[in-house]
């Protein structure tokens, strides 16, 4: 048995190579065991792992519902479009991406340096935007050479359309990218499918989760490189509902043509319904381009732009009512039970203590009462009686024609304005309210400050006494409006006064409806935007065509029509208008358009020509004022007319 | 008269084991064909050719003279040696880490022909040193060096899976030689000792291997991928696997080098666990044959040769299947015979052709010259 012989040799020799054969059936044994734990008793959960390797849940976006006016004309809807994107966490290196999509789609050094920039302030997993509205061939050619570069989709997807354009910009809003902080608030995939977009602003931004719909998905088969083998199955998306306005997409249309370059808001309502059919605010923008990409040279001059195309005058624009308000005023006289042929003497001035308040007119109206005091919009009278009424009352009464007050819109942003009482004086200044304000309130000033919607609103009510609430979208019927605090008997001296402003000879009198048994009645309005001091009042004021462009006073202007049976209220709000005589004949425009649109389409033509005129002038002007550094007064059509008192 | 001796010869072949090489070899084939979507390009039909050449070159190999090897084991260690260095040189000169010759058909890879050269430089010395000089210093010198030096040229091409099957090798000889064990107990301790500081001269990519397999889950995207995407394939086939061309994992590119390295996950999706049992079994078939050979063997060098090569066999075979099953740290070792490539297959077949040699001669106690 020595392992020093021969035999003692082989002997260990065998012993150990048993043991190695040993070991190595050991290992034999360890590996088919192995081998069954993974496919046997683990094989469900790696089956699932590889299926799930190899199929992909592929998103399929939404497509967004259509907004349409009333009678179903679009206002926002979807066009095909071919775009490519880029998921920056896919890719292994931006520069190779890039080079390899130039090869196939020339990109130029601008947006390269926006796409490096995205690329770089987003979150790697948010897609970026290289290209879209790509025609068909660069689409195609893409798909061919691109598709195994990891992190491009080429994607066909839908891009949003605004048929209306600039007139509809504040109304509906724009679509566009989610931010980081969206996605991260909801971890809903969709927001970083490559393309989705959601409402921004407006009513896109409000009505959005109608809008948005629900994505579908497909089933696909995938390469570990990301390539699509075969489609194994499609659960379809749920398109977004179309939303139905109560916008009358001709009339807002025509209401934009109307205004031109003046910055103003027109806003039309249905007495009976609420029915909001125009609510335009000019200058907008193309929410056309602002639903792909701004760039920064469109944006800035938007920005400084001071016509200000950015903000929605007619629901966040505030306004002193002036003149327009003095119905309110003229309600709560009545309600108090002053006589309608009450009357005072107006002189031009009214004193208080040691101050002087002044009616518009200086040499003043003579014999004034309830009659004679809207159609003239005799300061005085107002002072006289408003001071009798008290602030308390004529707050109450603006309160109740919806002033100071928001309503259930769709819009993103909407100010309340301010019907000043004893109450708020104190709590905001911490003073009692003076008597003087309550005379400057009596007149739509002071205070007071209102914005289009509301004095639709208010015009609404008075023309149909009851409490009118504005609405957009175009859904089941509400219960008819309760009937308003306000006796019939004073609404129809009131409703008369604003008849005779434009059919009577007083200050709307150029702006009659010229359709045949048709009349409007309304009231016009000014607003002060600067102080005029004693020395300017003592030597004349200056006439308002004489000042610049932003210091003459916001013209105003509310009316329904037919008098005698309001169907329908308007707002006019022509900021820097100089007076709200210029605003009444865009009143009676687009309140014509309502009756016959061939009549008002006919007004337009020398309106439009004059504009096309003074653009051009404009331009010529800003060509040789480059040196000088003027600015040219915006070509404002109305206040140019020279349209006075 | 010759063709009697060629007959003779003929039926002395050990024709079953032949034929499970020939089944193994051509089961590889069909899992390349299917690894290439169904066609014989670009793997199946070059590898089928290659299987045929060298199959034949086995057999021829079997009728060499065991005294031939005998005669000659140092001479080739020295070759093979000599052109490891060269590779090294050459390689470190044209600035790359080249670490094969290109000759056509087949690029030869000196670093697995030293896994042979190494069994049968030592088979040579321990055939003719006296059993009590095995464990004693002077007997002990010679082979550590004789395994060392191609080892840490191989170590520092860098290929550590090489370099492993060639150590390894050396060491299950010295064991079979009768080196007392307490000496490989001892050799293990040291290693455990040094293991911190050989750490610090494995390459970036070997230590982060490593630390992948013990954690493939962290770095489900980069290496640890295809230890994860293997055992995917695998675990996914079942008993009966998912078919011929059916797989996914494989067609689908998530499983990386699915025709080298990795072609057991390849083979195990689409036929299951009856195909990978097919192959452990007849690969087991085929090392029960060289033990039995080496066991049977008259002559010291020719049974230390057979249970060598033998071993050498194995070690390819475990290090492989264990790497796709997440049981070993993912090492470039190929599965012999299956995996698609020349130089894994060439060493095989030479490697089997060898012990078919010493099968046929095992009678012969080469005492007489």
């Amino acid at each position: 048995m020595s392992p020093n012989t021969a035999a003692g040799s082989e002997q260990q020799f065998s012993r150990r190579a048993v043991l190695l054969g040993g070991t190595m059936g050991a290992v034999a044994l360890t590996l088919a065991g192995r081998m069954t734990w993974l496919s046997i008793l683990e094989g469900d959960k790696y089956r699932v792992a590889s299926e799930s390797n190899r199929v992909s849940l592929r998103m399929i976006p939404p497509r967004r519902g259509w907004i349409v006016d009333r009678s179903g004309k679009p206002l926002a809807l979807n066009r095909p479009d071919y775009r490519l994107e880029l998921i920056p966490e896919s890719i292994a290196d931006l520069d190779t991406t890039l080079a390899a999509v130039q090869r196939v789609l020339p990109l130029s050094e601008d947006e390269i340096a926006r796409i490096r920039s995205d690329v770089a302030r987003q979150p790697k997993y948010m897609p970026v935007e290289i290209a879209h509205g790509l025609d068909w061939n660069t689409f195609a050619a893409i798909n061919v050479n691109l598709s195994e570069q990891p992190g491009l989709q080429p994607l066909r997807g839908y891009s949003r359309v605004y048929p209306g354009g600039e007139a509809f910009s504040h109304l509906l809003g724009y679509v566009g990218a989610p931010t980081p902080e969206q996605f991260q608030k909801t971890r809903d995939p969709l927001l970083i499918f490559p393309g989705f977009k959601l409402g921004k602003d407006g009513i896109e931004r409000t009505e959005d989760a109608g809008l948005r719909g629900k994505a579908g998905a497909r089933r696909v088969e995938v390469s570990a490189r990301g390539r699509i083998i075969r489609e194994l199955g499609t659960r379809s998306d749920i398109p977004g509902n179309t939303l139905k306005l109560t916008i009358d997409r001709d009339l807002q249309d025509y209401a934009a043509r109307r205004l031109g370059d003046n910055s103003a808001s027109v806003v039309v309502m249905d007495c009976a319904t609420g029915d909001v059919l125009c609510m335009v605010s000019m200058p907008g923008y193309d929410p056309n381009i602002f639903s792909t990409r701004v760039t920064k040279a469109v944006w800035e001059a938007l920005q400084t732009n001071d016509h200000h195309p950015l903000v929605n005058k007619s629901a966040q624009g505030l306004y002193p009512p002036g003149s327009t308000f003095k119905m309110m005023t003229a309600l709560t006289i009545l309600q108090a039970g002053i006589a309608p042929t009450a009357s005072c003497q107006c002189s031009g001035a009214y004193r208080l203590g040691n101050n002087t308040w002044h009616c518009w007119s200086k040499k003043g109206h003579g014999h004034v009462d309830m009659h004679t005091a809207i159609p003239k919009s005799c300061d005085v009278f107002f002072y006289t009686f408003g001071r009798q009424v008290g602030i308390e009352a004529i707050a109450a009464t603006a309160r109740k024609f919806g002033l100071g007050q928001k309503f259930e819109l769709p819009l993103p942003g909407q100010s309340a304005g301010l019907v000043p009482d004893q109450a708020w004086k104190q709590r905001r200044y911490k003073k009692p309210w003076g008597i003087g304000e309550t005379l400057n309130t009596a007149i739509g000033q002071g205070y007071l400050i209102v914005n289009p919607l509301q004095l639709a609103v208010m015009a609404a009510r008075l023309g149909s006494g009851n409490a009118v609430e504005p609405r957009l979208i175009a859904d089941a019927p509400r219960v008819p409006p309760p009937k308003l605090d306000i006796s019939d008997e004073h609404l129809a001296i009131v409703r008369k006064g604003m008849f005779d402003v434009v059919n009577g000879g007083g200050t709307g009198a150029r702006s009659q409806l010229q359709v045949d048994g048709i009349q409007m009645a309304g009231k016009t309005g000014s607003a002060q935007v600067r102080r005029i001091s004693t020395g300017e009042r003592s030597h004349g004021v200056i006439k308002q065509e004489r000042l610049p462009w932003q210091y003459r006073d916001h013209g105003l202007f509310v009316a329904f029509a037919p008098a005698d049976v309001p169907q329908y209220a308007v707002s006019v709000v022509l900021e820097h208008g100089a007076h709200g005589t210029n605003a009444a004949p865009i009143a009676r425009d687009v309140l014509t358009y309502l009756f016959e649109p061939e009549r008002a389409l006919r007004t337009l033509e020398p309106i439009e020509a004059a504009l096309a005129e003074a653009r051009r002038k404009a331009a010529a002007a800003t060509a040789t004022s480059v040196a000088s550094g003027t600015t040219p007064v915006g070509a404002n059509a109305d206040a140019a007319a020279g349209v006075s008192d | 008269m010759l063709n009697g001796a060629w007959t003779m010869r003929l039926r002395e072949l050990p024709w079953l084991i032949i034929l499970t090489i020939v089944a193994l070899g051509s089961f590889g084939l069909v899992v390349l064909y299917s690894a290439a979507g169904g066609s014989l390009q670009p793997w199946a039909l070059k590898q089928g050719i290659r299987f045929a050449v060298l199959l034949v070159a086995m057999l021829a190999l079997a009728q060499v003279r065991l005294s031939f090897w005998l005669r000659w084991a140092y001479v080739i260690y020295g070759a093979v040696l000599v052109s490891l260095l060269a590779v090294e040189v050459l390689g470190r000169i044209g600035g790359g880490s080249q670490r094969w010759l290109d000759l056509g058909l087949i690029q030869l890879q000196p670093s697995e022909f030293m896994k042979l050269a190494i069994i049968l430089a030592l088979a040579r010395y321990y055939h003719n040193l006296p059993r009590p000089f095995v464990t004693t210093l002077g007997g002990l010198w010679l082979p550590l060096v004789l395994i060392g030096l191609p080892a840490a040229l191989v170590l520092i091409q860098p290929d550590l899976g090489t370099a492993l099957a060639i150590g390894f090798g050396g060491v299950a000889m010295m064991f079979l030689a009768g080196v007392r064990l307490w000496l490989f107990g001892a050799a293990a301790a040291v290693m455990a000792a040094v293991m911190p500081v050989a750490w610090g001269f494995l390459h970036a990519y070997q230590k982060k291997r490593v630390l992948i397999f013990l954690d493939p889950a962290s770095d489900p995207l980069g290496a640890g991928y295809h230890i994860t995407q293997s055992k995917i394939a695998i675990g996914s086939g079942g008993l009966f696997g998912k078919g011929f061309l059916q797989g996914t994992q494989s067609h689908l590119d998530y499983l990386p080098e699915l025709h080298t390295d990795f072609i057991f996950a390849t083979m195990a999706e689409e036929w299951g666990l009856l195909g990978g049992l097919f192959i452990i079994v007849a690969f087991g078939i085929i090392l029960t044959w060289a033990i039995g050979v080496a066991l049977s063997a008259r002559a010291q060098f020719a049974r230390l040769m057979a249970m060598g090569l033998a071993w050498t066999l194995f070690f390819y075979l475990a290090i492989n299947m264990m790497m796709v099953m997440g049981l070993a740290p993912v090492v470039g070792i190929p599965l012999p015979l299956v995996s698609y490539g020349g130089s894994a297959m060439l060493t095989v077949l030479m490697l089997l052709g060898i012990v078919m040699g010493v099968s046929r001669q095992r009678r012969d106690d080469m005492l007489a010259r």
